[in-house]
């Protein structure tokens, strides 16, 4: 019998394992067995929170392999690693030592201010940020084999997100009312794959997996975009950057579940101690947003 | 739809557990042969239901979730009477034992080891001769298996009898008179047998 890996459905299915899931960020082990402990379906290893590193500013790159395998050995869940947008080398290192998907992610500083990496090339799959259709059809084409909407990382403010998330889900209803001759013509506007297009007309949904990302901070933001239409949620710099992230990342995580019943949603949403801080994403000059990297 | 009628589905209502993984995939998969499905996340989700499927997914997660909304012991009772299927995180769940400590509902005479292959870049997929299943569908072709961050069945005891098998013997699928695991995702390939077979272990 033939065996094969690496394969496309293999890369897109293990997001599908994820789905109704909270994926979180975290800076070591102990970290990590928290938020396993808590019921993520996943952990992102990285040195540091999308928060601190806005706040310490400089070059943000690829975290230590060794951070990376201490957290690998730490839990049963899978692992997933940020490299920089077309930084191929630190995906290739990535690869190496086994981490389960690579986020090329927009929160670190970019090694490459016009290409993507081929994604294509590695058996690992990747998961990239987007904030509209044209944007995850590109990823996609490039062989990402999960979509997260970008929001905008380390502010706790969920008003990208939610941007992001209409945006992409609003042009997946408008193909539903095209017509096969506008098809083109979208494709031309978004900067989207024609091939795709066509598919997400068929599907009604993105060919992959979609989650929601950057500002998501309380069980109601990760409700908010779960009732949106997104598979799931990623929660940076909310969890350990609030005041008691055990019992918040266990309440996201019912959250995500149960994202359809308020009775719930309200008993979680009880004492769960100080948000993070959080910074008004509107406010923000566009220099510091992390949403515009990406081609 | 070969050997299964399609008027006994149609009075069939199958759950799938919705705590996390890949529930809509298994829906969309019964829909398919034409069965009434329901998303089960609370006990109250399991009256009226002929059988449940437990999903692909991350099995600390689910069991976590259905300790925290008093479902392990309803489900355990619903599993003495109903058809029970897992698929990979469900497999684990249904399992008695798999030698670390989470919450498993222990309906099944099997031991099971999580993470079994590898890490994700050695998920795969291969074809499985599964003589029962081409058996009971009337079918010669093998089955299509997709295979992630899989676990295996170490072994079966008491009723358990294996129903899948790779070539170097690792047990891949089990049977336990109306309960069923595999630990590959049957919902991940176009192929409704496993779906139908299921369905007759539920009428």
């Amino acid at each position: 019998m033939e065996t094969k890996t690496g394969t496309w459905t293999e890369k897109k299915g293990l997001a599908q394992m994820l789905k109704g899931g909270v994926i979180m960020d975290v800076v070591n082990a102990e970290q990590a067995k928290i938020a396993e402990d808590a019921g993520a379906c996943a952990v992102m290893a990285l040195e540091r929170v999308p928060a601190d590193i806005r706040a310490d500013g400089g070059v943000a790159r690829m975290s230590d392999p060794d951070m990376i395998l201490k957290i690998i050995d730490a839990v049963s869940i899978p692992v997933m690693a940020k490299c920089r947008i077309g930084h191929f080398v630190e995906a290739q290192i990535l690869e190496s030592i086994g981490v389960d998907y690579i986020d090329e992610s927009e929160v670190l500083t970019p090694a490459d201010e016009e290409h993507h990496i081929l994604k294509h090339n590695f058996k690992v799959p990747f998961v990239c940020g987007c904030r509209n259709i044209g944007e995850a059809l590109r990823r996609i084409g490039e062989g990402a084999a999960m979509i997260r909407t970008k929001g905008e990382a380390g502010t706790g403010d969920v008003v990208e997100a939610v941007r992001h998330a209409r945006s992409v889900i609003g042009s997946i209803k408008h193909l539903q009312v095209m017509d096969d001759e506008e098809l083109m013509t979208f494709a031309k506007n978004n900067g989207a794959p024609y091939e795709l297009v066509k598919e997400v007309k068929e599907l009604g949904r993105l060919p992959v997996v979609n989650f929601a990302a950057g500002g998501v901070a309380t069980p109601a933001d990760a409700a908010l975009m779960m009732q949106l239409g997104v598979d799931g949620v990623f929660v940076g710099s909310g969890i350990f950057k609030s005041g008691d992230p055990a019992k918040r990342a266990a309440a996201i995580v019912k959250s995500v579940t149960h994202y359809q019943d308020a009775s719930i949603l309200a008993e979680v949403s009880k004492n769960l101690g100080e948000a993070m801080v959080g910074r008004n994403a509107a406010q923000m000059p566009e220099s510091e947003k992390l949403a515009v990297r990406g081609w | 739809m070969r050997w299964l009628l399609k008027a006994e589905s149609w009075f069939m209502k199958i759950g799938v557990l919705a705590l996390q993984g890949d529930f809509a995939e298994h829906i969309s998969m019964l829909k398919k042969i034409g069965v009434d499905t329901v998303e089960v996340r609370l006990p109250k989700h399991l009256d009226g239901l002929d059988g449940l499927i437990m999903p692909g997914g991350e099995s600390t997660t689910i069991g976590k979730l259905a300790v925290a909304y008093g479902l392990m012991e309803p489900l355990r009772e619903f599993g003495k009477i109903h058809a029970v299927w897992g698929t990979c995180a469900g497999a684990i769940f249904l399992s008695r034992d798999i030698g670390r400590d989470q919450p498993l509902l222990g309906l099944m005479d099997i031991k099971v080891r999580r993470n079994a292959f590898g890490r994700q870049i050695d998920s795969f997929e291969t074809d499985l001769e599964i003589d029962e299943l081409m058996k009971a569908t009337g079918t010669e072709h093998p089955y299509h298996a997709v295979f992630i961050r899989a676990p295996i069945i170490e072994s079966v005891s008491g009723n358990a009898k294996v129903l899948s098998a790779l070539e170097d013997g690792r047990i891949v699928a089990a049977q336990q008179g109306h309960l069923l695991a595999t630990s590959f995702h049957p919902e991940l390939t176009g192929d409704t047998r496993f779906h139908e077979y299921f369905i007759s272990l539920a009428s």
